[in-house]
């Protein structure tokens, strides 16, 4: 029990700027490893942000600048001298819309693998299916590995998107609004699959949905304007929330 | 009601000026098309193939001419395709920050537009003129000139195209920048580029201010290091002549160059049409 609620990554005092921009403002939060929480709020109030700032992706722009501490393994992963592909080898992330490299399905999944691990073809092989099975696409790809991942409809290809970044063996998950771009059959697919993903990885995914939110995560944070608003287990949140302006915007009344 | 019709009348009235706008340069490449054709056709035989280029009144072909042609276009593509992919590259994914990239992208703006007949002159006052002879090197030298801004653009321009989204994706693995972008971006843009560099191929093939200053002329085959038959040259020299059956093969090869742009341009529309089988 107390192994489950041991913090995964602790966000203290995380301030983040878009040049003169505040755009999270003083943001204290546990992440707690094997679960699964949801970041929901209006559009521009940060959710996406938070997420980025937890493997440095915002570092790829100028001016864009976090203060603060996140620790993961009892490190501050903010901390520049912290490695970045390291970093991004333990902490996965997967997009809002689909992005499949212009390339077949095996070596989609196997680019990241490469970065890290030199392996045999056999123990490549594998690990694509491995991590095809995880993401509960293999059966529908194993006779066609060699075809372009460009072909796949919009729900494998974010399933494949999520094997890729499974393949790599991460220790957190981050889903950036994965479902946003897809039918409600996909949807479904992913949200299974996120149940399933959740033994063995720390998930933080970031919705527009609540249902969705209310559906898959163990734990909600509501954001508003660059401020943690409230967080707690997503039971409590959804049914007996503590704040007045969580309330509003989970029963529609805002937002 | 009114405000519909009105609408519909602007409508109708827009549609047929564009129409016609497409007629009348449809209606132009159709007739240079036709002159081709009409006056090459008749010049057009193995011949044409086989030997080379004949002194005035006796019989002769264009083969000395078409592979000087392709010899020259070929090193120019080879020497310009390379240095135009990693300019290009460097524009699109690298430089971001700083004066170079901007710097850079004005300077082969310029390049992109100079005068081709300036380019022959340079290539004439750098290379030609000190080592004293004409020669097929100084015409691809010039012609890979012409390659270089072609490809840079392209280049630029298609990696541009790619999602910063397949970007993000890269680096979110931990992949290092050159490895996204020769693993990643390359690869998405690779039909465009490919593109770039047969849009090149169709600029030079056709050239012959360049070749005028650098490569000139020659009556058999030649190798590089001298003067060295091209078909633009060729068709110049012996369409200002006062000889008939020079007049005809004048005409077949502008013909085949023609042909040949034409079948380079429409391989480029098919390549970069997106796959729809996907």
């Amino acid at each position: 029990m107390t192994q489950a609620l041991t913090p995964k990554l602790a966000v203290k005092n995380l301030n983040f700027y878009y040049g003169n921009f505040h755009a999270l403002k003083n943001i204290n939060l546990d992440i707690r490893e094997g679960k699964v929480t949801a970041f929901i709020g209006p559009s521009g109030c940060g959710k996406s942000t938070l997420l980025r700032t937890f493997n440095r992706m915002y570092g790829l722009y100028p001016k864009l600048r976090a203060e603060g501490e996140i620790i993961m393994n009892g490190r501050n992963v903010l901390d520049p001298s912290v490695d970045l592909n390291m970093l991004r080898a333990k902490v996965g992330m997967v997009f809002q819309k689909p992005t499949p490299f212009p390339m077949s399905i095996y070596d989609n999944i196997a680019f990241g693998v490469k970065l890290y691990e030199s392996m045999s073809k056999s123990e490549m092989d594998d690990r694509v299916e491995w991590a095809l099975q995880k993401a509960a696409l293999w059966k529908e790809v194993k006779d066609k590995l060699k075809q372009s991942g460009l072909g796949l409809s919009g729900g494998q290809q974010q399933r494949l998107c999520i094997a890729r970044a499974v393949a790599v063996k991460p220790e957190v998950l981050l889903l950036d609004e994965p479902t946003s771009a897809l039918d409600p059959i996909s949807t479904a697919h992913i949200e299974e699959l996120v149940h399933e993903l959740k033994q063995d990885y720390t998930i933080a995914i970031v919705t527009h949905n609540m249902q969705q939110a209310a559906r898959v995560s163990d734990y909600t944070a509501y954001m508003y304007l660059g401020e943690l608003i409230e967080v707690g287990e997503t039971d409590s949140i959804f049914t007996t929330p503590k704040k007045k302006a969580t309330e509003d915007y989970i029963t529609g009344k805002f937002g | 009601m009114t405000l519909y019709f009105r609408r519909r009348l602007i409508n109708s009235l827009s549609l047929t000026l564009s129409l016609a706008a497409m007629a009348f340069g449809l209606f132009w490449l159709l007739w240079i098309l036709y002159t081709l054709f009409s006056n090459g056709l008749p010049g057009l035989g193995t011949v044409l193939f086989t030997q080379t280029t004949p002194a005035p009144g006796s019989a002769g072909g264009l083969a000395n001419a078409i592979v000087g042609s392709l010899a020259m276009s070929a090193v120019g593509v080879a020497i310009g395709t390379p240095i135009g992919i990693l300019a290009g590259t460097y524009l699109a994914e690298f430089g971001e920050r700083g004066w170079l990239a901007p710097a850079t992208r004005f300077i082969n703006d310029i390049l992109l537009s100079a005068p081709s007949i300036v380019i022959g002159l340079f290539i004439y006052d750098v290379y030609v003129a000190q080592v004293g002879h004409f020669s097929g090197w100084a015409g691809a030298l010039a012609l890979s000139l012409l390659v270089i801004p072609v490809v840079v653009r392209t280049t630029e321009n298609m990696l541009r195209l790619v999602p910063n989204s397949m970007r993000e994706a890269a680096y979110a693995l931990g992949a290092p920048q050159w490895k996204m972008v020769l693993q990643v971006s390359l690869r998405a843009a690779k039909a465009g580029v490919v593109t770039g560099i047969l849009l090149a191929v169709a600029r030079i093939v056709g050239e012959t201010a360049p070749l005028l200053f650098t490569a000139l002329n020659n009556q058999f085959f030649s190798n590089m290091n001298e003067p060295m038959a091209n078909l633009p040259v060729v068709i110049f020299q012996y369409a200002m002549s006062p000889y008939e059956d020079w007049h005809t093969l004048a005409w077949a090869g502008a013909l085949l160059i023609g042909l040949f742009v034409l079948s380079l341009n429409i391989i480029a529309r098919v390549l970069v049409r997106p796959a729809k089988s996907h």
